[in-house]
């Protein structure tokens, strides 16, 4: 195919051969390149973004930089590289972001796992297993609003993959439930592990203990939130040292200037990057998967560098290791599949995006002081009675759930400055709340989970195009009428929670309708690739192997078939090395075939 | 059908066994690798912000400096709590911002077609920052000269000033040459407490005093020393990425 | 050679970036085989690469520019080819070489090449080199070596240096120690000579003996003092500890960066545990260097203020506020032999430039310590240097603003 990029035409230089090309090099792209360079097989992955590491990229000279990370977003992914568009429903015409604001996905090498938080959750078998499981309690009825699906997979299989990801992380935790035993200070809803968090929870700051006893004296049950920020030293299972964490407060939007967050840079590059059947190629994207004729087999992908030179790179296997957002777009611009309709329902690529339902709380007080710039990114308490399917909906009237967090990740002070309701935003009345309210005030908030529909979905945008004329991504969504119920009801909760602590006075922050693509809320979007039991309604099978394309692997959380209450990496590093022991066990020894008979 | 061409030397590049090449000509302002082998390094590696200097401008004449320093003084003003938005850098601050990649949106997607969205959907004109000051700055000395006895905005009292900003927050003014008042406003706010609450290495938060008026500890990057300290003061000052009086004062 | 207590297997086995042993030279007559597998290890414990080869280049094929006082040598190449390597040579002539520093040509060599200390070596040892040498792939790479000005450049004036500095002579046993310790003492002052770095040199370039292994500058660093001497040598490790460092890089006070990071990747880590730990028994029974416990600068001392200032904002988030850091991650500078060095080149370096840490089997993190050369004034490098040169018990002297500024 000629690509035209302006008048010229770009010639497409052909590579030798490799066993594997990964697109992506972040948290899934570095453990499968790990595990399948164990096997022996040659691989190499492409980057779109920079190499990044620890000194050269996050000094800590300049790594407490606000402004530059967090207010100008130095290190995601920049809209002029890629853009996507928005809409809430279907007679709505969608815009381009012009800039990311709702959701910030992540650029270079380490992905979003450079700037994450490090909240580290296990989803439950009732997730994977969401539609067995809610229609014994409540019926079909009750979720025949909703287009749920089972995930092709159970809990059980997964709990050695999620306990791998953890430990080659370093997870900070405590288990709620040991092989069925109920564990005094963890989660007492969570589904049994093994064994517990390599690492004992973190230290706890002031604003999480006090919640800790309120919501205790609420009967709730409070437990220190799964951290990627370390309580200790540590050294992972691939030999990687680590250090404790210091709550210096630059965590989300941040690389982590002292090892002490894990990400692919702090838990496997090392060992990878020596390998020499690995390499990685870094400022080079991905234009599109090459199918051959059938369009049943990948030959490899073609991918443009800096320069605006083009290259095919074969491969006898292609895993796309992007962003979630990112692997559905570059199925659908490759051919993979086919793409979604809501109208008929029918397609699968493109299918279940869903996002996170949140909602917040604030307790202004007069005499405590929280010190709010001592905090890391996953340093917490949570409450799991509220989420998934932790209670009885029988006398409710919606399905799903939010776990309650209070985890006060930093204050940072262009973004961090509560004040009571009513205040004016500017002036000198505006100053003395600010600097009242400053160390004086408690947040806390809810992440609900996020149900799928047939009107949310991704597809490709009509109009806008990228910088090599390719279509945006168009995200089509908004909260569904489900979620707002559970939003609401769960935030009432809060409110309780709110009162209970006795300040001043507090103000809650509901979800309301009409997913606004500005404020920052959450970048867990799922789905749009989702895994499951059968191929008219699930892109990809349980080992995340294309149904349609059986030498690619999409890996993900575009494998997620709807969102829970929790943040997603913890089940996306669980799927990777699912995904990675189905291929060195299973697909390597006949490769090219389908790991599930469709 | 794919057009082949064989004879790149980039090609032999990505095939040689030295650990870190450079895959593209040095023009790109990021350059393509292939890495493999080794992690790399690189001694020095650092991209640090540069210290703004204050003194001329950049971007604003001297007439919309004014301007927005009157602006800045009410936004911030200068009271027993901190000294004013003008007098921290927070115009100065503005005016590197809008000769920089803010000003020119270089990292946005500025593609049309240009459409008025809805309000979920963000900003959709196609002007860029530094368009908007300019024509903003404009329109509001245009309104003050029409409605305010032919005075510019720095020039009418603060009570007066207060007064116009108020209503532009609000929309209620209507300003000249189509510029939306309450956009503006909000793009001048948020510019404003950006200069003031950033890191002073961008010019500014002179002194880091907005950090010292709320007791944020600034660039430290431990605080191991006080996680269990509840309810206490933090007993540190402020550090800059510039360092601290702390550590220079003979 | 029981002593060496090397085996055909574990030889062969052993890991090395570039030295492998060709299938053809095993294939010979098993004795020499053998012979070839010693001298492979040889070239291990002389690390030969270190010098002879050049990044990304085939081994052994020339080095890249070694910088000394007197100015630039090129490490020649010693792959057997005929026309630009040593292929032409014989084993006297290579004998000559390394026990007295005579080319094949009679040509007399520059003590770049640490013959001074490879004339410790037994004849069976480098006739084992030997062999092995004759098996690596013979490169065309022809080097001239000689970059050094007038007078240096004049290899007789090597004869005149030579008469003043080398004292030929193959390492002889004390009877009175251990076999360990002589072992150790073979290494270090023979093939691994140690002293090449880690000794002070005269003002004519040779190691001073009588300060042997007593720390040196070389190349923009400071190779530290590795006697057993206990407050700025490796007295106060455990022998655990020096042989945990030499094979891993990393132990729990300290990990290597710089030159002495290659020598254990390519060295020190692949030698056998038994000669490693007789390396261990020989350094601690060495002795030299300060007495008694130097006194620390008073923590009242402005410059001390100055510099704990900025160890608390820069430095502790990494390196811990009380100087302990972490395992395999960040060095300890509280009781650091590096830390408390007369010369704080090698400190100097890694604050301004920042440092890459070693890589190997045992020590895999490759931790760097960032540049904060951009951030730090010459003042506050020399404050926060002294300040940890003088804190938690350490002591040496104070750095000044004048020295920082050479290392930019």
């Amino acid at each position: 195919m000629d690509d035209k990029v302006g008048d010229e035409t770009i010639m497409t230089t052909i590579l030798p051969r490799k066993d594997v090309v990964i697109v992506g090099l972040g948290w899934t792209g570095s453990i499968l390149a790990h595990e399948l360079t164990e096997d022996g097989l040659d691989v190499v992955a492409i980057e779109r973004g920079p190499w990044r590491d620890t000194a050269t990229d996050f000094n800590i000279g300049y790594a407490q930089d606000e402004l530059r990370y967090a207010i100008r977003k130095d290190l995601f992914l920049q809209p002029v590289t890629e853009a996507m568009t928005m809409r809430n429903n279907t007679s709505q015409t969608a815009m381009p972001m012009r800039d990311y604001g709702s959701f910030l996905p992540g650029n270079g090498v380490g992905g979003a796992g450079v700037h994450w938080n490090g909240h580290t959750w296990r989803f439950w078998d009732s997730d994977f297993r969401i539609v067995d499981n809610l229609t014994r309690k409540y019926g079909a009825a009750r979720i025949a609003d909703l287009q749920l699906q089972n995930w092709g997979v159970a809990g059980e299989e997964l709990e050695s993959a999620f306990d791998r990801f953890e430990y080659l992380a370093g997870i900070s935790g405590k288990a709620g439930n040991i092989k069925g035993e109920i564990q005094t200070g963890g989660n007492p809803f969570e589904d049994p592990r093994s064994r517990d968090y390599p690492l004992p929870p973190m230290q706890m700051t002031y604003a999480p203990t006090l919640f800790a006893e309120v919501t205790k004296s609420l009967d709730l049950h409070p437990f220190p939130t799964p951290s990627a920020n370390l309580s200790e030293d540590y050294i992972n299972p691939l030999g990687i040292a680590m250090g404790q964490c210091t709550m210096c407060g630059f965590c989300e939007r941040f690389g982590c200037a002292n090892y002490s967050k894990s990400s692919a840079q702090t838990t496997v590059l090392p060992v990878l990057m020596r390998k020499k059947n690995f390499e990685v190629r870094t400022d080079s994207e991905v234009l599109h998967v090459d199918l051959d004729v059938s369009k049943k087999h990948a030959r490899g992908v073609t991918y443009v560098n800096t320069s605006g030179e083009e290259f095919f790179q074969p491969a006898d296997m292609v895993l796309l290791c992007a962003y979630g957002l990112h692997n559905v777009r570059l199925m659908m611009l490759s051919g993979i599949g086919q793409i979604y309709d809501p109208g008929t329902g029918e397609g699968t690529v493109g299918r279940n995006y869903c996002y996170q339902t949140n909602s917040g709380a604030q307790v202004f007080f007069d005499d405590k002081n929280f010190n709010p710039f001592i905090a890391a990114g996953a340093l917490g308490q949570t409450c799991d009675d509220y989420n998934g399917d932790a209670f009885d909906h029988g006398p409710l009237d919606f399905v799903g759930g939010a776990g309650i967090n209070c985890i006060p990740s930093n204050g940072r002070p262009i973004q961090t400055r509560p004040t009571p309701p009513g205040t004016p935003r500017w002036g000198s009345a505006w100053k003395q709340a600010t600097v009242k309210a400053y160390k004086a005030t408690l947040g806390f908030s809810s992440q609900g989970s996020s149900y799928p529909t047939r009107g949310n979905y991704l597809d490709l945008d009509p109009t806008y195009k990228d910088r090599f004329g390719r279509p945006l991504l168009r995200i089509t969504f908004d909260f569904p009428d489900n979620d707002i119920r559970m939003s609401a009801w769960v935030t009432n909760k809060m409110e309780g929670i709110a009162k209970a602590f006795g300040g001043r006075q507090y103000n809650i922050s509901p979800r309301r309708k009409g997913w606004d693509s500005v404020p920052y809320q959450s970048t867990h979007n799922t789905g749009g690739a989702i895994m499951g039991e059968n191929p008219r309604t699930s892109a990809v099978n349980k080992y995340l192997q294309s149904w349609d394309v059986p030498n690619v692997f999409v890996v993900g959380a575009s494998a997620f078939a709807h969102n829970a209450g929790k943040n997603p990496t913890g089940t996306v590093g669980a799927l990777a090395y699912f995904a990675a022991d189905a291929i060195r066990q299973q697909y390597l020894r006949n490769p090219g075939q389908p790991l599930v008979s469709a | 059908m794919e057009t082949h061409c064989l004879k790149r030397p980039t090609r032999r590049q990505f095939l040689s066994s030295v650990a870190f090449t450079i895959l593209a000509g040095s023009a790109a302002p990021v350059l393509a690798r292939s890495i493999s082998g080794a992690l790399p390094w690189e001694a020095r590696s650092a991209d640090p912000p540069v210290q703004v200097k204050p003194g001329g401008w950049l971007f604003f004449t001297p007439e919309e400096a004014r301007t927005m320093e009157a602006v800045a003084d009410r936004l911030i003003p200068a009271d027993d709590l901190s000294i004013g938005g003008k007098d921290a850098g927070c115009v100065v601050y503005l005016d590197r911002q809008l000769v920089g990649s803010y000003g020119n949106s270089s990292r946005l997607y500025t593609k049309g077609p240009f459409m008025p969205g809805l309000p979920t959907q963000g900003y959709q004109a196609p002007d860029t920052p530094a368009q908007r000051y300019r024509a903003g700055i404009a329109a509001l000395n245009g309104f003050t000269a029409g409605a305010k006895g032919g005075k510019r905005f720095a020039e009418l009292a603060a009570e007066d000033q207060d007064a116009v900003l108020k209503d532009l927050e609000a929309g209620k003014i209507t300003l000249p040459d189509k510029v939306d008042a309450r956009s503006f406003f909000n793009l001048m706010l948020t510019n404003v407490m950006e200069g003031f609450f950033a890191d002073p290495v961008y010019g500014g938060n002179r002194d880091m005093a907005s950090w010292k008026m709320l007791g944020f500890p600034g660039a430290r990057y431990d605080y191991r020393d006080h996680v269990s300290k509840h309810n206490q003061p933090y007993p540190l000052p402020p550090v800059s990425i510039a360092g601290s009086m702390e550590w220079t004062t003979r | 050679m029981k002593t060496l207590g090397l085996s055909l297997t574990l030889a062969a086995g052993a890991l090395s970036a570039g030295l492998a042993v060709a299938p053809s030279a095993l294939a010979q007559a098993p004795d020499q085989a053998d012979r070839i597998i010693r001298g492979r290890y040889q070239a291990i414990l002389g690390d030969c690469e270190a010098c002879h080869t050049a990044p990304g280049a085939k081994p052994l094929s020339g080095g890249l520019p070694l910088e000394t006082p007197f100015g630039q040598l090129i490490p020649p190449n010693i792959t057997p080819d005929k026309a630009s390597g040593i292929g032409s040579w014989t084993e006297a002539d290579f004998r000559n070489a390394l026990k007295n520093g005579i080319g094949h040509d009679g040509k007399r060599l520059y003590p770049a090449m640490p013959y001074p200390a490879y004339t410790r070596m037994s004849d069976e040892d480098i006739s084992n080199l030997w062999a092995y040498l004759r098996t690596v792939d013979p490169v065309f790479n022809p080097v001239e070596a000689n970059q050094l000005p007038f007078p240096f450049n004049i290899r007789m004036s090597m004869l005149g240096w030579n008469m003043l500095n080398f004292t030929p002579g193959e390492f002889r046993p004390d009877p009175s120690k251990s076999e360990a310790w002589n072992r150790g003492a073979y290494i270090v002052q023979g093939p691994g000579h140690c002293g090449t770095c880690h000794s002070p040199k005269t003002s004519l370039g040779a190691d001073e003996t009588s300060q042997a292994l007593e720390g040196a500058s070389l190349q923009g660093w400071f190779a530290p003092n590795i006697t057993g001497n206990p407050y700025i040598g490796i007295g106060s490790w455990s022998e655990e500890e020096i042989v945990q460092y030499l094979k891993t890089g990393a132990n729990a006070r300290t990990i290597a960066s710089g030159p002495m990071a290659e020598a254990i990747e390519a060295s020190t880590s692949q030698m056998t545990d038994e000669d490693v730990k007789a390396i261990a028994t020989y350094l601690k029974s060495t002795t030299g260097g300060p007495a008694e416990k130097p006194k620390p600068i008073p923590a009242d001392d402005r410059r001390m203020q100055m510099g704990a200032a900025i160890y608390h904002d820069t430095c502790s988030a990494c390196h811990g506020a009380d100087g302990k850091g972490a395992r395999q991650l960040f060095p300890a500078l509280a009781g650091s032999a590096i830390v408390q060095q007369p010369s704080s080149e090698t400190l100097m370096r890694l604050v301004l430039q920042g440092s890459q840490a070693v890589h190997t089997d045992g020590a895999r993190t490759t931790p760097a310590m960032p540049s904060l050369g951009w951030k730090l004034s010459d003042q506050q490098v020399a404050d926060v240097l002294t300040y940890i040169r003088n804190s938690w018990g350490n002591a040496a002297p104070s750095v000044g603003p004048s020295d920082i500024g050479a290392h930019r």
